[in-house]
């Protein structure tokens, strides 16, 4: 029999309002502005807009705090709120070899063009709290150098282009469609722009632990970060009513060239081949598992076994979105007192059946 | 970069949409605050109707595999775009990233006076050179602090 349930409303009701009292805290401690979250929390904003798919420092600060701090919630509350805006069009492709590089820096050439750039990381702290962060007011400065960094360096890929060691990235046929994962479902098998594009808005930790997997033996692939550069690029766009491609702004992005070596095969001579990976804003980390795991998935095009799970494109492709992954774990949340009722009816079933025929031959055994 | 692609178009007007592209673009990266204060400044504008209000969208961000192969969409970026007509008649466009509304409908309105020849120059020297001048300070600003991170590599030589 189905009863249907109604209740609970004034409970959500009373549990949002104790959620918003619990997300503000203590009222003798200043409230958060978006502000100090878009400035002093900046990795997490460029974590909420890779994954969030939306570049908005604004908005993802605003995320970040109505989350409390939660950033795959906060991703969520931006992937909603794209959905709620038109798209004018699409973007010409961001030129990175025209970036105002802020970081730089290769470990397959010690001396490059353009040199190696180190930039604000934490690669060379000692990872010891710092305790003079605690106390406030801190006002560091930078070290500001005679001249600026060089502009349009070039790729430690084309000087391995020079040579013909490495596959070279052909742009294709640039009047054709390119696939979006937010407008069709995905295709198996899956080709390059849409692996990449998962890849981007796919959960760090995810990305992570499958690039990591692939380091330990699992889908081997021997990588070298061929480099890593994050900086400022122009986003061009062409307005219909213009029909010419125009500066609408700048965005941060972070990118990796990860070089593996590739054996050749009958057509091919031996080279190095890239797997490539690039993120809004200074998401480093999650650019270079991207990379790891990009190349990974292009196992079937270099006829590579495919043993390992980084390999499986549908694995990978259909785990990647931690939106997605967040909704279908958190909806066990959700009543399924229902289909609950249906269980017990039948494991009370089973018992039954069960309890009789051990009972059954235990009284053949005494006979 | 956009220089690099083929026009239909003459060489004139090839020269005027790239001016157009240039001001377009000083308009759309321009720190708000800054592009206020400077049209606050001028002496003497237009008045303009809107021919379409502030809108906020987005366009989808794209990059290219390994940089230079094919394109994929890394995330969308939002816009504010805007359409304003001059009281005599020129037409602007301001697209704008983040979700300013004044800041899109101040470029269209720039880029409509722009377009008019009489009084480009004195709104190039008002407007437009003081917003790149700030522009272009701030990335070699941030250029410069790059650069005081760039290694020094040095060999020590062994003596036997």
């Amino acid at each position: 029999m189905y009863v249907a349930v109604k209740g609970g409303e004034k409970a959500i009701a009373n549990s949002q309002k104790l959620l918003a009292e619990e997300r503000r805290g203590n009222h003798k401690v200043p409230e958060l502005s978006l502000d100090q979250i878009r400035e002093q929390m900046s990795l997490a904003v460029d974590r909420v807009m890779t994954e969030g798919s939306l570049y908005d420092p604004e908005l993802a600060a605003l995320a970040i705090k109505q989350a409390r701090g939660d950033l795959q919630e906060a991703i969520f509350l931006l992937r909603a709120y794209r959905t709620t805006l038109p798209r004018f069009g699409d973007g010409e492709p961001i030129d990175t070899a025209e970036m105002a590089v802020r970081r730089r820096i290769s470990a397959t050439y010690k001396d490059l063009p353009g040199g190696q750039v180190l930039g604000p990381s934490f690669d060379y702290t000692h990872r010891l709290l710092d305790f003079a962060l605690a106390a406030g007011d801190n006002r560091p400065a930078a070290e500001i150098a005679e001249a600026p960094v060089e502009g349009g360096m070039p790729r430690v890929t084309e000087i391995l282009n020079y040579e013909g060691l490495i596959e070279t990235e052909q742009p294709g046929n640039d009047s054709e469609p390119v696939f979006d994962l937010t407008r069709n479902s995905p295709r198996y098998p899956a080709e390059r722009a849409a692996r990449l594009q998962n890849l981007a808005r796919g959960d760090e930790g995810f990305i992570l632990a499958l690039g990591y997997s692939t380091q330990r033996g699992y889908g081997n692939n021997h990588p070298f970060a061929g480099e890593i550069r994050m900086g400022e690029v122009a986003v061009e766009f062409s307005p219909e009513e213009l029909g010419f491609p125009i500066e609408i702004g700048e965005i941060t992005v972070t990118e990796c060239q990860m070089i593996n070596q590739f054996k050749g095969s009958a057509s091919q001579p031996p080279q190095f081949t890239q797997g490539y990976g690039l993120t809004f804003g200074h998401c480093e980390r999650k650019a270079m598992s991207m990379a790891l795991v990009d190349r990974a998935l292009r196992a079937r095009e270099f006829d590579e076994p495919i043993d390992a799970p980084a390999q499986d494109e549908e694995f990978v492709l259909a785990h990647s979105d931690n939106v997605e992954a967040s909704g279908f774990v958190q909806h066990l949340k959700l009543p399924h007192y229902v289909d609950f009722q249906a269980e017990l009816v039948t494991v009370r079933a089973l018992r039954k059946a069960f309890e009789e025929s051990v009972s059954d031959n235990v009284s053949d055994a005494a006979e | 970069m956009t220089s690099k692609r083929p026009t239909a178009c003459s060489p004139d007007q090839s020269a005027e949409r790239r001016s157009r592209q240039r001001w377009m673009s000083a308009l759309a990266k321009a720190e708000f605050g800054d592009l206020d204060a400077l049209w606050n400044n001028l002496p003497s504008k237009p008045a303009w109707t809107v021919i379409r209000a502030p809108e906020i969208g987005m366009v989808m961000a794209r990059g290219r595999a390994g940089g230079t192969g094919a394109r994929f969409n890394i995330g969308e970026v939002t816009v504010t775009r805007c359409a304003v007509q001059l009281d005599y008649g020129a037409v602007g466009f301001g697209y704008v990233m983040g979700r300013n509304r004044r800041h899109a409908e101040l470029a269209a309105v720039v880029d409509a006076i722009m377009q008019t020849p009489s009084r480009r120059d004195a709104l190039e020297r008002a407007l437009i050179a003081p917003l790149c001048l700030r522009q272009d300070a701030a990335r070699h600003e941030r250029g410069k602090k790059a650069a005081s991170t760039k290694v020094d590599f040095f060999t020590l030589v062994r003596e036997s």
